[in-house]
């Protein structure tokens, strides 16, 4: 035995790579260096720059104003997401449907809604007074009308908002759908219907199920993103976050202070919604990961 | 005593290529049967096409006499909605190639999901049974195991007892081992033999000469969507009268000696 060897010796059976030290990544050192530098110049800057008014921030975090606008932003993007998936799921079934015109009809609705910028529609539907006068529900093509509302008290800036949102939010949680639809197996259909599942029962328990864990992570930033498109109302006059500190920098000119009022709120609600996320990422990876079930035998 | 499920002229195409060529079947209680053929033959059309998981083109496929697929109405025949297919899909079982378990239940809520949802029993009932049939295929100790944590041999037998769940008149096996590693063709088919024991009605197509050998009590033949020849084990294997099956067995005994 060569146990004394020095570690230059070549032969089998000199060597264990138990022994061996990690391996030397010089750039790593040098990557952590530039970044620390880079950390600690923003720092400086966020910290030293008077002109960022963290004063006016702190006495403008928790105005009732600021809440308020807060709670209309989340309101608002709640809504879109609601009614946008119902709409989603409904649109992606119709675009999977065996039945042309439905198909073509859906695949219509989706190009035109993800089409068209959502601060466009926000601005054609908060006008949609103009084209409808009057909106009611009744017998198409001249019949009498059952109930009927004058558009004016209809359209109000929330309603707008939520029609605007809700609509477009659905066009792109539709192709999120079905794609999370399409990505499950065709066995897993086969299998559900062999067992006498009936369609329902079988998107439902089989299918969505095992879809949600591809449909999650989009509809996530999906909902992120359309928390960012609240931002959008304030040009129809809607007192959302943004808005609202809109309202006040109007009066005090203190610009960049009151954005990172709303930028804190933005971030805050966005790293919730993020940690949500995870949550329900691992809820839906159920039998997923090949370790066995705890106090089980493997 | 009338057969299970009979076929009539059972005619599949897929575009120009006719998979089911006019098949005539019976299958009696409590009869194994067993399909044998070269790939491309139609012996899981065959099978597919009687769970209706694929429609048929023509002839007829009945289930204790009763026609699969349609119903008459005034005179013509109409499908049946996808409710009625479902109540007919109920009473028949089918085992898949890729077994199909649905990876996102437990073995135990895989069988026993369908008694729950579709047969209306309750919780603890279905679970009562779903124990006793995982039990029976040898997993009851994988109970709470996910699909993915289990070796293919035992995926396929959670399989076999999920469609054991359904209390099926008959039971459907689409090549039950090809998608097994070799060492664990033998667990299943050891499954298989004991539920042809207990009297189970059984339609297998497969690719395992030996196992039919052993344990069909009728052999079916399929070549190009025909059935070519039919008959006890003993004599399609002893003494194959069409050339065809002939030279099929002599290439397909030479890897599986008897």
């Amino acid at each position: 035995m060569t146990v004394t060897a020095p570690p230059t010796t070549t032969g089998p059976g000199t060597h264990d790579v138990a022994d061996a030290r990690p391996r030397f990544r010089p750039w790593r050192w040098v990557a952590t260096a530039v970044l620390a530098l880079v950390a600690a110049q923003i720092l400086t800057f966020l910290v030293t720059n008077e002109r960022f008014g963290w004063d006016v921030v702190a006495a403008h975090l928790f105005a009732p104003s600021v809440l308020a606008g807060l709670g209309t932003t989340v309101l608002l993007a709640v809504l879109a997401m609601l009614i946008g998936s119902v709409l989603g799921g409904l649109l992606a079934a119709a675009q999977l449907s065996g039945f042309g015109p439905l198909r073509w009809a859906a695949t219509t609705y989706v190009g035109v809604f993800r089409g068209i910028p959502p601060l466009v529609q926000l601005i054609f539907w908060f006008n949609l007074a103009y084209l409808l006068p009057e909106i009611s529900i009744g017998i198409p093509f001249g019949g009498p009308d059952l109930v009927s509302w004058n558009a004016n008290d209809l359209i109000t800036p929330l309603t707008a908002g939520v029609i605007g949102l809700s609509l477009v939010e659905s066009a792109y949680l539709a192709e999120i759908i079905r794609a999370g639809v399409l990505g499950v197996d065709q066995g897993q259909r086969e299998a559900a219907s062999a067992m006498g599942f009936t369609p329902l029962q079988t998107f439902f328990r089989i299918v969505l199920p095992q879809a949600m864990r591809v449909i999650i992570p989009p509809s996530g930033s999906q909902f992120i993103s359309v928390l960012k498109g609240t931002a959008l109302v304030s040009v129809i006059a809607m007192n959302d976050l943004l808005h609202s500190v809109q309202v006040i920098y109007n009066q005090t000119y203190e610009i960049v202070p009151m954005l990172l009022v709303a930028c804190i709120w933005y971030l805050t609600v966005v790293t919730l919604l993020t940690i949500g996320q995870r949550r329900l990422e691992r809820r839906f990876a159920r039998g997923h990961v090949r370790t066995a079930p705890t106090g089980g035998a493997s | 005593m009338s057969p299970v499920l009979s076929l009539r002229g059972t005619t599949k195409r897929f575009g120009d290529h006719t998979a089911l060529d006019a098949v005539d079947l019976d299958v009696a209680e409590g009869e194994v049967v067993v399909v044998i053929g070269p790939s491309g033959s139609g012996k899981s059309t065959l099978v597919r096409c009687v769970h209706q998981l694929e429609s048929v083109d023509g002839g007829g496929m009945y289930l204790d006499g009763e026609l699969l697929g349609y119903s008459e109405h005034r005179g013509a025949l109409r499908p049946l909605t996808p409710r009625g297919t479902a109540a007919q899909r109920r009473r028949v079982g089918m085992v898949f190639q890729q077994f199909n378990l649905f990876p996102h239940f437990s073995a135990l809520r895989n069988v026993s999901e369908a008694p729950r949802r579709v047969h209306g029993r309750t919780a603890g009932e279905a679970e009562r049974e779903a124990t006793a049939l995982l039990d029976r295929v040898g997993l009851g100790d994988r109970l709470h195991h996910y699909p993915r944590q289990l070796s293919g041999g035992q995926q396929q037998r959670v399989a076999i007892a999920r469609a054991l769940a359904t209390r099926p008149r008959i039971l459907l096996f689409d090549e039950p081992t090809s998608a097994l590693d070799p060492e664990l063709v033998e667990e299943v088919l050891g499954v298989l033999r004991g539920l042809a024991r207990d009297g189970l009605t059984m339609v297998v197509v497969t690719h395992e000469m030996a196992f039919a050998r052993e344990v069909a009590d009728r052999v079916v033949f399929m070549e190009a969507g025909r059935i070519v020849e039919t008959g006890p084990p003993a004599q399609i294997f002893g003494s194959p009268r069409s050339e065809r099956l002939h030279s099929f067995l002599s290439r397909h005994t030479r890897e599986v000696p008897a």
